[in-house]
């Protein structure tokens, strides 16, 4: 009975609401997680080549850069409604929105990883007979990786709390258990939502900390001055749309 | 595409942008929660962030904030927020949460700001016999400013747009044109109010970046790829 009563009395923290609602709350976290998946895996796909553009013809890279934060400084709600003529009420309208998003921190981190290869494997490369394309596979982009996998756990995190905002149209994963909890004052459903949401982000970062460790071991030799320039990237955009 | 047409003819209906629910309304709602709240935060972070990076400490603190500012969801935030006891009091959910997202961009760019300026001048004022005050007014701040600028700037766009989800949790604003778009099944009605939002959100955006430009202690004699920051 005692139990039964943080549902009845509406409490922050309530046992019960994990019990009874576990499969509702299961729904919601896969729904979230498919759609940050989705979305950074689609935002990786655009980004790569939008960076390469940018940095094979240089003339492209103020025009790519500067519509890319343009569409950073869009409001989420704004953005999700502004596709809503585009693709109704869809989960592809919240991954379209969240993809435009990424493209900010992304393009700008494979940009600048790729550009700080070091002309001399570059150039020892293209000496030892590699062709621009297994230049680029095989020399460059191992080299851009701690870069490029920075730009990921950013865009990652900061998908994981946008998701939340597809609640406005019924495809926010836990955002929309967050949202219904206040339509009907649910305090329970509400903190649990957002507690999850929290740790989702938290749990994707450090996996994907370990991702990078695992796939750049020649890079914590000198994890010092690593991550002194991974700072110094971070000073440039350190506010998330909301 | 009807919905932009639609949208069109209800930006251009006079009947819309009167009233308590019209544009102007909710515009000075928004501009009101978003100044309010970006002169709170940076009367916090900024005093604490410049004092920190004087003395060349709190370092991990200012970079750390940010980070986690990042993963906690401001809708999340904003509807917790809105359930406490602060909910009752009006606006008070929204104004703690836009200053809770707008601190950690003010606070990590002016640390990182005041910590970034060149040691060696830094040690040449030492040398010519500066006080810290005047290390402080003269040498850093100054080269610190553009830093500080991109902080306030991405403060200022973030409380713009954080201020549109207050609409979700029930309070005013530009956004709340889209959600009672959205509760009416008036999709022009969403779309003109998602522009209205993404044109203040821009437009916001540019007068914090020419506001930069003009204040600059330093206009004229910055090189310019030192200004793009």
């Amino acid at each position: 009975m005692a139990q039964q009563n943080c549902l009845v009395t509406n409490d922050w923290i309530c046992g019960e609401y994990l019990r009874t609602r576990s499969q509702e709350l299961i729904d919601a976290t896969l729904q979230h997680v498919g759609i940050t998946l989705a979305s950074v895996a689609i935002g990786l796909a655009v980004s790569l080549p939008l960076a390469l553009l940018a940095r094979r013809w240089r003339f492209l890279a103020g025009p790519i850069l500067g519509v890319t934060t343009v569409l950073y400084t869009v409001p989420s709600l704004a953005m999700f409604s502004l596709l809503l003529p585009f693709f109704g009420l869809s989960v592809s309208l919240v991954v379209t929105g969240l993809v435009l998003y990424s493209l900010t921190v992304l393009v700008r981190n494979i940009l600048a990883g790729l550009q700080a290869v070091p002309d001399e494997a570059r150039d020892a490369a293209k000496g030892m007979g590699y062709g621009p394309l297994r230049l680029l596979w095989e020399v460059e982009l191992p080299l851009a990786l701690p870069a490029l996998l920075a730009g990921v756990r950013i865009t990652t995190v900061s998908t994981v709390a946008l998701t939340t905002v597809g609640a406005i149209v019924d495809y926010g994963g836990l955002g929309s258990l967050i949202l219904d909890g206040l339509d009907t004052t649910f305090k329970a459903q509400v903190l649990t939502a957002s507690v999850l949401c929290v740790l989702l982000a938290i749990v994707a970062d450090v996996l994907l900390l370990g991702l990078q460790r695992l796939l750049t071991p020649w890079t914590r030799v000198h994890r010092i001055r690593t991550s002194r320039a991974a700072r110094k990237a971070a000073v440039a955009k350190v506010a998330e749309p909301a | 595409m009807n919905e932009i047409t639609g949208a069109y003819d209800w930006l251009t209906t006079g009947a819309n942008w009167q009233g308590e629910k019209g544009v102007w309304h909710r515009l000075s709602e928004h501009l009101y929660f978003s100044g309010v709240t970006l002169a709170v935060a940076c009367a916090i972070a900024l005093p604490l962030a410049l004092y920190l990076g004087h003395i060349g400490k709190g370092g991990a603190l200012a970079v750390n904030i940010s980070n986690i500012g990042r993963a906690v969801p401001t809708l999340a935030l904003l509807i917790l927020l809105t359930l406490t006891p602060l909910g009752e009091h009006g606006d008070a959910p929204t104004l703690i949460a836009l200053v809770l997202f707008a601190v950690p961009p003010l606070l990590t760019n002016a640390y990182l700001g005041m910590r970034e300026v060149d040691r060696a001048v830094v040690e040449a004022a030492r040398g010519m016999g500066m006080s810290g005050r005047q290390l402080f007014a003269r040498v850093e701040l100054p080269l610190a400013y553009p830093l500080i600028m991109t902080g306030i700037r991405s403060a200022g766009v973030q409380v713009v747009a954080t201020a549109t989800l207050a609409a979700m949790a029930g309070e005013g604003g530009l956004g709340r044109i889209i959600t009672a778009g959205f509760n009416l099944q008036n999709t022009p009605q969403v779309v003109a109010g998602a522009l209205l939002v993404a044109l203040l959100a821009l437009l916001v955006e540019a007068v914090l970046v020419l506001a930069g430009r003009l204040f600059d202690p330093r206009r004229g004699t910055r090189s310019s790829s030192e200004a793009v920051q």
